[in-house]
């Protein structure tokens, strides 16, 4: 008898654990909403709440949670929680596993679930689109700029004068005559290499084509793009080499080229700077942008609320206060004056050549569905190029050797 | 006295169907088997069930994403078989075995010998060469990452004595190399330690003996405490083995598996198709790949003991 009631117990308690973690409970229809994010930044999460305690007060069976990943792993952590059964009712989606997440059926269309949807500029809501609907709301375009160090660049070339090979040019000085590191293309690290598509973008180059199945890296302006990029690093010394650590927002570089959303790491920067669009190529001017969209996941286990604070999320009004760190995809919303608003770091020249102009005629990032396979064959194979003297067409060829199956797979 | 009246006593009265269950034997049966519980229901949740269950995933092919779960039989053991990469991996693993083994091996016993002496400030030596052990493995791996930049603290040392560093974790050589060494230090504190307590284990005076017969330094340790503590060899070398194929964050934080495909192992190729690129199922063969290697190293060695284990021969 004891140990059938010790088994009873111990059953008891077990019911008990399975039952902690449930979002709902039994007084009614409370819910909890959770939506992973990549960002634990403080003055983030304090937008996000309170617009979640807003969203709460006006339906208060409703609760948002928070659930900050890192963004190293972060595409890998949600899969794996969604493997696990613990699926989180919205996730932010990174443009590169945008293609996977919208191709597999993951995600519920949300054309119901957003707010006046013709504000949303078009070029914002290509990546997220399948069949007509639309399966993320791109709450963040975020297009790719240059920071300058002014204290070590303070003759900066301007308007048509501001090319790559002057670029390159104000970069090489910078770094011999303050004995720091020239252009730093943020978080390429030598890994990530789809941070360099701001450079060869210049050249009009592309990883793939567009319908994704032709590897674009033994094409002639691929070849000339990571040439120049070659030299840049072990010729000129412009761009840090592999292995060497630089940050911009610590004052170890002259410039660095990454998203406009890292202006805020600037605020209490002890040196001046600026922003300034993307250096002119051979194709001209033009705009990177990176992406991230909200989606409401399919085996979420409340998906009409998700959808329901979704709209509330990114209606017009919250989408001007998220626009502070995230650059919105709404037109209206998109002039310098409103941006300046909530951008009180960037002037209102900055925002109007670099955020508003690349947002409406920017490209994305390069992604593709099986993203992370292919963005990982594409690193190895382009390894033999992080050294002086590398065959880079030859290296570019390899690299089409190692992806072309992967691109028709 | 008074057990033995009732015992006297009891053929009288008819005893309960309950003491009659319960005998001695299955008391103490019971009492085993609540005495081992808590370890076997450990082994069976964590170990064997998970064992199971990757097995039977790596017959599947399971995309998380659409929510597909398809059995497809042996397509994914073909799949490894015909997998252009596994070479490359299972050779990086067999690289990093042989030398974190070589290694660490050589210089725990070094260490041993060297701290085994009745000298002042040996136990300082030893608490310092043990403290990485304690210390958290991605903390002390990502302290080494910077260290080992091309702008970091080894080739600033370096470029101190007028010698320029190779650029450690960007060349397929020095990244192997320096995750080998990174590891060693990590733990060799752990052997070095078990190694002492074999060396504090051998007779004294068969060392006096080997002394008053004029044997040398060398001779005295191949032929005396080389064989005595042979056990701890045995043990130490099946740990390294066994976890050095277990190696992950060190790869993770130190190289990701670069440059090229250099440093990735088994298990960091295992986690970039199942974790990265979502193949679930093609990451539970890999799994059962190396559950494999695993077992076979380890009834090698095991079966090797009586070779070159001392008590076993």
């Amino acid at each position: 008898m004891r140990v059938m009631n010790i088994a009873a117990a111990m059953v008891l308690l077990g019911s008990l654990a399975a039952c902690g973690d449930g979002s709902s409970s039994a007084d009614g229809g409370a819910v909890t909403l959770r939506m992973t994010t990549w960002s634990a930044n403080e003055a983030h999460v304090k937008l996000f709440t309170d617009i979640a305690a807003a969203y709460h007060g006006a339906h208060p069976n409703v609760t948002v949670t928070f659930d900050a990943l890192p963004v190293e792993n972060y595409t890998t952590a949600v899969t794996t929680q969604i493997a696990g059964g613990n699926t989180p009712d919205l996730a932010w989606i990174l443009e590169s596993a945008a293609p996977d997440f919208v191709s597999s059926g993951a995600l519920v269309p949300l054309d119901d679930a957003v707010e006046n949807p013709s504000e949303i500029a078009p070029t914002t809501t290509a990546l997220w689109k399948q069949d007509g609907k639309l399966l993320a709301y791109p709450f963040s375009t975020s297009p790719f700029g240059v920071f300058v160090n002014t204290d070590l660049v303070p003759d900066l070339p301007t308007g048509d004068d501001w090319t790559w090979d002057a670029a390159i040019g104000a970069a090489k000085k910078a770094a011999v005559s303050s004995g720091k590191q020239g252009l730093v293309p943020r978080d390429f690290d030598y890994k990530d290499w789809t941070n360099l598509a701001p450079i060869f973008d210049a050249w009009g180059a592309q990883a793939w084509s567009a319908d994704g199945k032709t590897c674009g890296f033994d094409k002639q302006p691929m070849v000339d793009a990571m040439t120049f990029i070659h030299q840049a690093i072990f010729d000129d010394k412009a761009i840090p080499g592999p292995g060497v650590a630089a940050d911009f927002f610590a004052g170890d570089a002259a410039m660095t080229i990454t998203q406009i959303s890292r202006a805020s790491l600037l605020e209490d920067a002890p040196f001046d700077w600026t922003l300034v669009r993307l250096p002119s190529g051979p194709r001209g001017t033009y705009a990177v942008f990176g992406q991230a969209g909200i989606g409401v996941l399919k085996k979420g286990e409340h998906v009409d609320e998700a959808k329901d604070f979704l709209r509330f999320f990114t209606n017009d009004a919250n989408s001007a206060k998220l626009a502070a760190y995230f650059p919105p995809p709404r037109t209206p919303q998109l002039t310098p004056e409103t941006l300046a608003e909530s951008n009180p770091l960037l002037k209102p020249e900055n925002l109007k050549d670099v955020v508003i102009d690349g947002i409406s005629s920017g490209v994305v990032k390069p992604s593709h569905r099986n993203s992370a396979e292919i963005v990982q064959a594409v690193r190895s194979a382009l390894d033999p190029m992080w050294k002086p003297g590398a065959d880079v067409p030859a290296v570019l060829t390899g690299v089409c050797t190692a992806i072309q199956p992967l691109l028709t797979k | 006295m008074i057990t033995t009246i009732s015992r006297v006593d009891a053929p009288a009265t008819t005893p309960p169907p309950r003491d009659r269950f319960w005998t001695t034997r299955r008391r103490d049966e019971l009492t085993g088997w609540l005495f081992i519980a808590p370890q076997l229901a450990g082994t069976v949740v964590f170990v064997l069930v998970p064992l199971l269950l990757v097995g039977w995933y790596s017959l599947h092919e399971w995309n998380v994403l659409a929510d597909s779960f398809t059995f497809v039989g042996a397509q994914n053991y073909r799949a490894l078989a015909q997998d252009p990469k596994i070479g490359g991996v299972l050779r990086a693993s067999a690289l990093f075995s042989a030398g974190l083994v070589v290694v660490n091996l050589s210089l725990a016993l070094l260490l041993a010998v060297l701290l085994n002496q009745r000298l002042r400030g040996t136990t300082v030596f030893r608490v310092l060469f043990f403290s990485p052990v304690v210390v958290s493995l991605v903390a002390w791996t990502i302290v080494w990452r910077f260290m080992l930049q091309n702008n970091g603290g080894i080739n600033d040392l370096l470029a101190a004595v007028g010698v320029t560093g190779p650029n450690w974790l960007r060349s397929g050589g020095t990244a192997m190399a320096a995750v080998i060494v990174v590891q060693t230090f990590k733990n060799v504190g752990l052997n070095m330690v078990l190694f002492l307590a074999a060396l504090q284990g051998v007779p004294r005076e068969l060392y006096e003996a080997a002394r008053t017969d004029g044997a040398s330094a060398w001779t005295v340790f191949r032929r005396i405490t080389l064989p005595l503590i042979s056990p701890t060899v045995l043990l130490t070398s099946i740990i390294t083995v066994v976890g050095s194929l277990q190696v992950f964050a060190q790869i993770a934080v130190l190289t990701e598996g670069g440059p090229g495909t250099s440093t990735t192992v088994l298990v960091y190729y295992l986690y970039q198709q199942a974790f990265q690129f979502h193949a679930f199922g093609y990451g539970a063969t890999l799994s059962m790949l190396l559950f494999a290697i695993v077992l076979a190293l380890t009834v090698l060695q095991w079966r090797m003991r009586r070779r070159w284990v001392f008590h076993e021969s």
